[in-house]
């Protein structure tokens, strides 16, 4: 396998509809913020892409993959769709990686997009849930909060997790994204604020989800080769791995914890594992991009985390199949400020899904590009001027990309190249 | 002849119209409906058995994993499954209460969503819950089924309420 880097990034204003820009105009503007930075890059440069959006639904356009890649300019260069529900961008990003690490491409486009406006909020809802088994679960009464609720309210019960450390997750996040222009719901919050606000599906309030999104997000990778020539500040993506469990969040036997290295098997003498209260496909991603960065253990040699948050509780539980902290240990984590922006491990630095948006095909690629411009040290040019969310130095950051209950999980490691 | 028949050549107009939002840009709206052939397949029997009043989940003829919700293969070793009696009355492995949900969904809420487990059966059942007010609801509890008289032959067909 051949290094592989991130050169560029480019998003747009995740909103909540975008009437004026359709899904291949938005996508061409976050590629066309993308190639800004790398003035040298040419279309004749670019080998091919890949490109990412969730639902044929919200599109109501089939082989709409093939319509970016001709916006783009890009025919007849190779190209092909990824999906994966959620994980939709992170896959995307993954894709792309495998295409300069195998040595078929030198330089390729990852981009993603959703236009979710097109239908009300409960249709989307619906949408959504057909992401779930529509022959056992979907008829149930399929709402993806719901099946979240479901999965946090085991969490609480095994480990005490409380409805105020879900809360704090909210408040974090929306407040970092007051300093991110991108964000769609950037937002000084309070505990209180969050739990008061609408019950959607018990113990997940309006303030503990995310909301739907119009939105697109471009990465651009290339070998080292290309990248030391296209920049002086390319971002090297030193791990990736990616995790899978049953569509159907009834089948989770119990098995064995799956042990990170800094881990033992003592710490787990006594949970029923993964249960339907943790990501076992998330602790599957997190090993393998571990190993393939060395990392032994994450709390310390992370610098920062954009991780998943649709829902405030699926951010405590990745803390815990990430390795941040222990097994149950992941309300604690949140309420001790080690997510903080200025704590152990900065979690969702920029605003994370909760403030900054869901655009199911972009959001992946939307960490990926925020955690570009962290390690380039340029968040504050990005952000028209203000680096109040710029991290101090980081050396190596995670993204991690998650589709409905725990299915398809993809973890990607990225260190600064210069 | 020809002349005249171009002459007189025009597409039917309609007069429907058009749900028109706006102008600039143009933001319309048209109604978007299917009728879908589903076939259960090899899960049919689990909905057959619903409307007897029979509750399926399958057995691996391999290495005996068992699950509350039927697959006809083993998702631990891949060997065929058989199908076995669930028992009737089983316990809260997890709940929510939806107070909104899908558009399809949205006039029964709020509705309670449960994960029915029953010991030495390897995974759940998503059930709704009936007839109990969502703070009375906990893990652990005690719950049986019960079958709708008139079948629809989805996976309601079975509903759980307090045993
Ligand atoms: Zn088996």
């Amino acid at each position: 396998m051949r290094p592989v880097y991130m050169v560029a990034g480019g998003i747009t204003k995740f909103s909540k509809a975008s009437p004026n820009k359709d899904f291949r105009y938005m996508v061409k503007e976050s590629f066309d913020s993308a190639m800004t930075d790398v003035p040298d890059l040419t279309l004749e440069r670019i080998d091919g892409s890949v490109v990412s959006y969730f639902s044929d639904h919200f599109t109501r356009q089939l082989m709409a993959g093939i319509m970016v890649q001709d916006y783009l300019g890009l025919t007849p260069k190779p190209s092909r769709r990824i999906e994966s529900g959620g994980a939709t961008g992170g896959m995307c990003f993954q894709n792309a990686w495998e295409s300069i690490a195998s040595g078929r491409m030198d330089v390729v486009v990852a981009s993603g997009f959703e236009t979710m406006s097109h239908v009300n909020t409960w249709k989307g809802n619906e949408f959504i849930a057909l992401a779930s088994d529509t022959n056992f679960d979907y008829p149930v009464g399929g709402f993806y909060t719901g099946y979240y609720a479901m999965m946090v309210k085991r969490h609480m019960y095994e480990f005490g997790t409380t409805v105020e450390q879900l809360a704090a997750v909210s408040v974090k996040n929306h407040k970092n994204a007051m300093h991110n222009p991108y964000a769609q719901f950037p937002a000084e919050l309070t505990i209180q604020d969050v739990l008061n606000s609408e019950m959607v599906s018990d113990p997940l309030k309006r303030l503990d989800i995310c909301v739907m999104s119009d939105g697109a997000a471009t990465a651009l990778l290339a070998s080292e080769e290309m990248a030391y020539k296209l920049t002086d500040k390319p971002i090297r993506i030193t791990g990736v791995g990616t995790g899978t469990d049953a569509m159907r969040m009834a089948d989770r036997p119990s098995r064995e914890v799956i042990l990170l290295p800094h881990e033992n098997p003592e710490d787990y003498k006594d949970l029923k594992y993964p249960g339907v209260h943790s990501f076992r496909g998330g602790r599957v991603a997190a090993k393998e991009a571990y190993k393939m960065a060395g990392i032994q253990n994450p709390l310390e040699e992370l610098d920062f985390v954009e991780l998943h948050d649709a829902f405030t509780s699926s951010e405590i539980q990745t803390y815990e199949d990430l390795g941040l902290c222990k097994y149950g240990d992941g309300g604690k984590f949140v309420e001790s400020g080690a997510a903080d922006l200025n704590g152990k491990v900065p979690v969702n630095p920029t605003g994370g899904l909760l403030a900054c948006g869901h655009p199911v095909g972009a959001t992946g690629l939307m960490q990926a590009v925020f955690a570009f411009w962290q390690l380039q040290g340029s968040i504050g040019k990005h952000f028209g001027g203000d680096d109040a969310l710029q991290l101090k130095n980081p050396k190596r950051g995670l993204i991690h990309s998650h589709a409905g209950t725990g299915t398809y999980i993809t973890v990607s490691v990225m260190e600064r190249g210069f | 002849m020809a002349d005249n028949n171009i002459r007189n050549a025009k597409l039917e107009e309609v007069e429907q119209g058009c749900v028109l939002y706006n102008l600039d840009p143009i933001i319309m709206k048209y109604h978007y409906e299917v009728d879908y052939i589903h076939s259960y397949a090899q899960d049919s029997p689990f909905f057959a058995g619903l409307a007897k009043g029979e509750l399926k989940g399958s057995r691996c003829t391999k290495c005996g994993s068992t699950f509350a919700t039927p697959r006809s293969h083993c998702m631990t070793c891949g060997a065929p499954t058989e199908w076995m009696d669930l028992p009737l009355t089983g316990k809260i492995h997890t709940y929510t209460t939806c107070y909104f949900g899908g558009q399809e969904f949205l006039d029964e809420t709020p509705f309670t969503l449960i994960l029915v487990e029953w010991p030495g059966v390897d995974t759940f059942f998503l059930s709704r819950l009936v007839g109990m007010a969502p703070e009375d609801v906990h893990i652990g509890m005690e719950v049986k089924a019960r079958f709708r008289r008139l079948s629809q032959f989805k996976p309601t067909d079975v509903y759980f309420v307090k045993a």
